[in-house]
């Protein structure tokens, strides 16, 4: 018997030492640590259950038989995070370079489809050459076999991929199908095809970090949602990421414990909105004054950082929040402004997670390169995603809503639950001296008479209250009770059930 | 006695002087520019008038603001603070024609002593001790060495053009004294075009020492003994004690009897104070008399439990000092650190902007010493453009010299400050200096210890080992705390588990043992003693208050990635609470160069050049305006990453720059 038990752990041991200690050490000297190691610092400690360990390829050609490894090139399994249950793959470089076999996405295809039947989250470490060339069609057929459980999986359960090494090729649409992608500077790259093909096709010359590392995914292109120094600390931040994500679209999301008092009071946001309204102020710190224990988990904070997005905690509960961001670009709505906002909005809404609204917003950004990139089709997103939402919405207005973009910025004929807003509010077509300007075309030439003029609609529209007289804005609050009164609203909020009509699917322009 | 009087200042000492005015029953009066309409001191005086835009030559400077504000409001007597009008002998000459009292000194006094010249002469004649020199100039290396002889070694010999130490020489004999006056007269022949030299005593690690004087109208005088304040950064007081740990009995007499002397000389009526420059042999020479409160006098009122400001109104008012030299003493020791918006880290360049943070320590008595706080903003203020940086004058008094520097020590570590670049942690490592706690000082103390300038140090071993501690304990409580999150469905770890940790910092692993019963903690560092800690900090709190082995430790925390950024005693340090194995995968993680930032700034926004703060071949510092861009009718400033030398500036102010396009080059 205890021969047989010996057996066990010789398998084991076997597996475990995945493409062996030559390779295990050319990962390490990268800075990259194994598919094993990775999961030890994702998962609580111990926590790990490991699923087809002993699974190989069924690849013949290209003397593939006789090379078999346990495993095949991905870990798969479930652990805890703080004693929640999540799926994981994590893809093993040191075997065969990590490329996808048929088998290998199988392995990844039967952890997705448990997770979706029993709702718990699915968390990817990307670390492969792609595909497995040997196998051809087989590992194509696999590829499509995950992204179609993506896709099943989507808005079921918390998908959060983090590339850890390559992903390239038809390999980045898994991760580009996921809620969050994350990446670490330095020793990750994603790209459809390589800097050779790029430079033989279009003769530009550009590195594999230039092309598809960190910094362009979280600046340029958008692809990914944020990136971190190295393994531990991006897996470490994963780990908190999940604490404020539910489980399944079947579930809340989660309740934190917290000391931080629900009726704080904030006497510094009475002061931070500036004397002179072209001034612009962090809109981090409202945020971090109102959220508990000042934590907000920041979202594509590299991206379009004209908008802020992310999610925070009241009374322990996770609430997404999105803000404009006077600091840049005035806080402006644009083409990318509104993606990543129409995007979160619309992942907070599929998991239950209420929606705080903050609005600073002068308008849509003009230009022809909004025009002719397509800020018609781009802005409509983010106003369909805030229709659409029937997720408790919370809306603060703290100073400029202009024209279109306080429409879409949550507002209360978009079906907003609740909509307050500062004092030093400002809802109006536009602003003032433009408003004169047109109102009052005839008068232009004298400076004195549209002075007049434009203290006139000031006066009239620079104010909260006229929207309040329409019961647009719900109440007129004091900066410095904004945390009390926005936490109030999503306990109220709390119960809230809506029927929406039926459909098979919306259609937002995408 | 005044029924109101007006405060002709802003900020901390417009505030300092509403309180005792408030304490006396005196109604008060503010004045503001637009940018302090929202201020403190505005807020806590019974009145308010707004005296013009921002600039202080066109609001706080004007005399005649002031004037027509006393009129509007009634005001009898006008407190000018210090700094703008307080020195100002026109302005009591305007208030005199008026009617209106000035709380200060008489005009003559004033007059008197805003002169260097003037005052010098009218100190020596009064028996104050001056520097001794020759006043003429030096004809050849004999007279040289006869002129040094008299005054007495060592000797400064400098040329009369001089500057940035060109043409100095320093002499100690007559041999010296004869090269000296060559080498000086030749150099400064080639240097300034200006042969001309001049001969005075040197001060051997000179220290700057004053002494605290009121006198009132009918000829009492009497001195509030000393202040030291050789901690100084480029001619500005950093921090200040009193007493002075280097005077003794006789020397203190010595210095406050000819202060008096020299008050009663110009017929001086307030609270003033006479500058000395001492040696290392406590000779003490005169430098200046300052004929108005100093920033510095909480640590005179902290030591005699007078307050001088009280002082001040009462002699104005014209009562008789009912204070007699007999009733001042020594009572403890008071030190103050200044908090100034200026960044250490960026050689002390100011740095402006709003107080996201502000939460003084608690102000009182403690246990055995006192914590006072002078301040006139509050957490959301904004620190401007327009006016001296300074955030609050922090005190501490104790029975001892060693006590109120622990007890400054950890008022600093109390004393959250963000949103702003300011000079806590550097006060706050000063505290932890040798040379400072044995109270060897001279004014070139902080030259001469920081001649690089200050930086965010790698802590010593028994802080790291602290820190290691105070780590672990944390994160035990944001474990447990993260343990109850809903839907914890898995028992995530059994008590070994949780027991074992590695704190690491400074690239350091440091292996612990870590239990808790309650709020109570039980650290065992491997191969160290267990320690208890208590704590009831907790997640989210920005200020860990801990016993650590029964002494007690203050320490700024904020979250950071796997762990904690700590701040205590001047230092900041990032430390991650592992278990055994991450920690042991955390080894194999890179070290990573810091990140290659470009030599370029880019437009960060189509937008609009406003201005340009820089020209090519500047050197900028990290932090430095490099220019303005107009986006969206908004304007950004653009700030250098970090020290650099600017190159190429290809564009123009009014130029449109569409998002990327380069608006700097700077030096590799």
């Amino acid at each position: 018997m205890q021969d047989i038990l010996d057996q066990l752990e010789k398998h084991r041991e076997q597996a475990r030492l995945g493409g062996g200690q030559k390779r295990i050490d050319a990962q390490h000297a990268k800075g990259k640590l194994t598919a094993r190691e990775r999961l030890d610092i994702l998962l609580d400690e111990g926590s790990f259950e490991e699923y087809d360990m002993y699974k190989t390829h069924r690849c013949t050609d290209f003397g593939m038989a006789d090379t078999k490894v346990s495993g095949d090139g991905v870990v798969t399994g479930w652990g805890t995070i703080n004693g929640r249950p999540v799926y994981v793959f994590s893809q093993d470089f040191t075997v065969f370079g990590g490329s996808l076999s048929e088998t290998h996405a199988e392995k990844i295809c039967k952890i997705m489809d448990l997770a979706v039947q029993n709702g718990c989250p699915v968390i990817g470490l990307n670390d492969s050459g792609g595909a497995r060339i040997q196998e051809g069609v087989a590992s194509l057929g696999g590829y499509a076999e995950v992204f179609w459980r993506n896709v099943q999986a989507s808005g079921v359960v918390p998908q959060i991929s983090v590339i850890m090494g390559p992903c390239a090729g038809g390999a980045v649409y898994s991760p580009a199908m996921t809620d969050f992608i994350y990446m670490v500077k330095d020793t990750s790259y994603m790209f459809v095809t390589g800097p050779d093909v790029v430079k033989t096709v279009t003769n530009e010359i550009v590195t594999a970090e230039e092309l598809g590392g960190a910094s362009t995914h979280t600046r340029k292109s958008s692809v990914a949602d944020g990136s971190f120094e190295n393994d531990v600390e991006a897996l470490l931040e994963v780990r908190r990421m999940v604490d404020f994500l539910p489980l399944s679209s079947r579930e809340k999301p989660p309740v934190l414990p917290t000391a931080d008092t629900p009726d704080r009071l904030e006497m510094a946001l009475d002061t931070i909105i500036p004397d002179n309204p072209n001034k612009p102020y962090d809109m981090h710190e409202v945020i971090a004054k109102i959220a508990d224990e000042g934590d907000f988990f920041e979202v594509q904070k590299d991206h379009a950082k004209n908008i802020l997005c992310g999610f925070i905690r009241l009374n322990g509960s996770t609430i997404g929040v999105v803000a404009n961001q006077p600091m840049v670009l005035a806080g402006c709505l644009d083409i990318d402004s509104s993606k990543k906002a129409g995007r979160f909005v619309r992942f907070c809404d599929a998991f239950n997670i209420p929606i705080l609204t903050l609005v600073d917003v002068p308008g849509f950004l003009p230009g022809v390169s909004q025009e002719y990139g397509g800020i018609i089709k781009h802005g409509a997103k983010l106003l369909f995603a805030y229709a659409e939402a029937t997720v408790p919405k919370v809306t603060v207005i703290t100073r400029k809503a202009y024209g279109g973009a306080y429409d879409v910025m949550s507002s209360k004929h978009i079906r907003a639950d609740v909509n307050y807003a500062w004092p030093t509010a400002q809802i109006a077509v536009m602003g003032a001296k433009g408003a004169t300007e047109i109102l009052y075309r005839s008068e232009l030439g004298d400076p004195e008479k549209i002075a007049a003029r434009t203290k006139e609609y000031e006066d009239r529209f620079a104010n909260p209250f006229v929207a309040a007289e329409r019961g647009f804005i719900d109440e007129v609050i004091m900066p410095h009770s904004t945390r009390r009164r926005v936490l109030r609203a999503f306990e109220m909020l709390k119960t809230k059930k809506v029927e929406t009509p039926m459909k098979k699917h919306d259609n937002i322009p995408l | 006695m005044f029924k109101k009087i007006l405060i002709a200042n802003r900020g901390e000492i417009a505030c300092r002087v509403i309180k005792s005015a408030k304490k006396m029953g005196i109604a008060t009066v503010a004045v503001y520019s637009d940018a302090d309409r929202d201020a403190e001191h505005v807020k806590m005086a019974d009145e308010a008038v707004h005296i013009g835009p921002p600039p202080a030559a066109q609001s706080y400077l004007l005399a005649d603001r002031i004037i027509a504000a006393c009129r509007q409001t009634g005001a009898e007597a006008v407190h000018p603070g210090y700094g703008f009008l307080s020195e100002r002998a026109s302005f009591c000459e305007a208030l005199e024609r008026e009617g209106i009292v000035f709380i200060g000194p008489k005009v003559k006094a004033i007059e008197a002593m805003g002169d260097k010249i003037t005052s010098k002469k009218i100190a020596a004649e009064a028996g104050v001790n001056t520097v001794p020199g020759y006043m003429g100039l030096i004809d050849d290396a004999d007279h040289a060495v006869k002129i040094a002889g008299e005054i007495g070694y060592p000797v400064m010999i400098k040329a009369s053009a001089g500057g940035g130490g060109k043409g100095m020489r320093i002499a100690w004999n007559d041999a010296e004294a004869r090269e000296g006056f060559d080498r000086s007269k030749s150099e400064a022949a080639s240097s300034f075009g200006d042969d001309r030299i001049f001969i005075e005593k040197f001060v051997v690690e000179p220290r700057h020492i004053e002494i605290q004087v009121l006198a009132d109208a009918h000829g009492n005088c009497i001195y509030l003994n000393e202040r030291e304040c050789s901690v100084q950064r480029r001619n500005q007081k950093v921090v200040e004690e009193a007493p002075s740990p280097f005077l003794d009995e006789a020397t203190r007499k010595a210095m406050g009897e000819q202060s008096v002397a020299l008050a009663e000389a110009v017929d001086y009526q307030s609270a003033g104070t006479v500058e000395f420059i001492v040696d290392k042999d406590r000779n003490f020479y005169f430098l200046e008399m300052n004929t108005r409160l100093q920033v510095e006098h909480p640590v005179t009122e902290l030591i005699t439990g007078v307050d001088l400001v009280e002082q001040m109104i009462r002699i104005a008012a014209g009562e008789k000092l009912d204070l007699r030299q007999a009733d001042i003493g020594i009572n403890g020791w008071a030190i103050e650190s200044r908090l100034y918006a200026e960044d250490p880290y960026r050689n002390f360049l100011p740095s402006i902007g709003r107080l996201t943070r502000y939460r003084p320590p608690e102000e009182g008595r403690h246990g055995d010493h006192v914590v006072r706080n002078d301040t006139g903003v509050t957490e959301g203020s904004e620190i401007s453009m327009f006016y001296d940086p300074m955030i609050a004058k922090l005190c501490t008094w104790a029975p001892t010299r060693e006590k109120a520097v622990d007890a400054m020590a950890d008022a600093l570590d109390r004393f959250e400050v963000e949103g702003i670049g300011h000079n806590l942690p550097f006060c706050a490592a000063l505290m932890q200096h040798p040379r400072w706690r044995e109270g060897r000082l001279s004014t070139a103390f902080i030259a001469e210890e920081y001649p690089d300038g200050f930086e965010n140090a790698a802590p010593d071993p028994q802080t790291a080992g602290r820190f290691a501690i105070v780590a672990a304990v944390l994160q035990r409580i944001a474990d447990e705390r993260r343990a109850g999150i809903s839907g914890a469905r898995f028992n995530q770890s059994n008590e070994d588990m949780r027991t074992r940790r590695v704190a690491v910092l400074a690239g350091a692993d440091y292996p612990l043992s870590i239990t808790q019963e309650g709020d109570a903690f039980t650290v065992t560092p491997e191969g160290g003693k267990a320690v208890t800690v208590t704590t009831r900090w907790r997640p989210g709190d920005r200020l860990a208050d801990l016993e650590i082995g029964g002494e007690r430790h203050a320490v700024k925390v904020e979250r950071a990635p796997g762990g904690f950024r700590l701040r205590q005693r001047g230092l900041d340090s990032r430390v991650m609470v592992l278990n055994p194995r991450a920690a042991e995968l955390n080894r194999l993680m890179p070290e990573k160069a810091a990140p290659d930032t470009s030599n370029l700034l880019l437009c960060p926004m189509p937008g609009l050049i406003v201005s340009i703060a820089v020209e090519e071949g500047q050197e900028v510092q990290e932090g430095q305006t490099l220019a303005i861009v107009e986006a969206m009718k908004m304007e950004n400033v653009l700030r250098a990453e970090k020290r650099a030398v600017v190159k190429k500036i290809p564009v123009k102010a009014g130029d449109s720059l569409a998002v990327d396009e380069v608006i700097m080059e700077f030096e590799k």
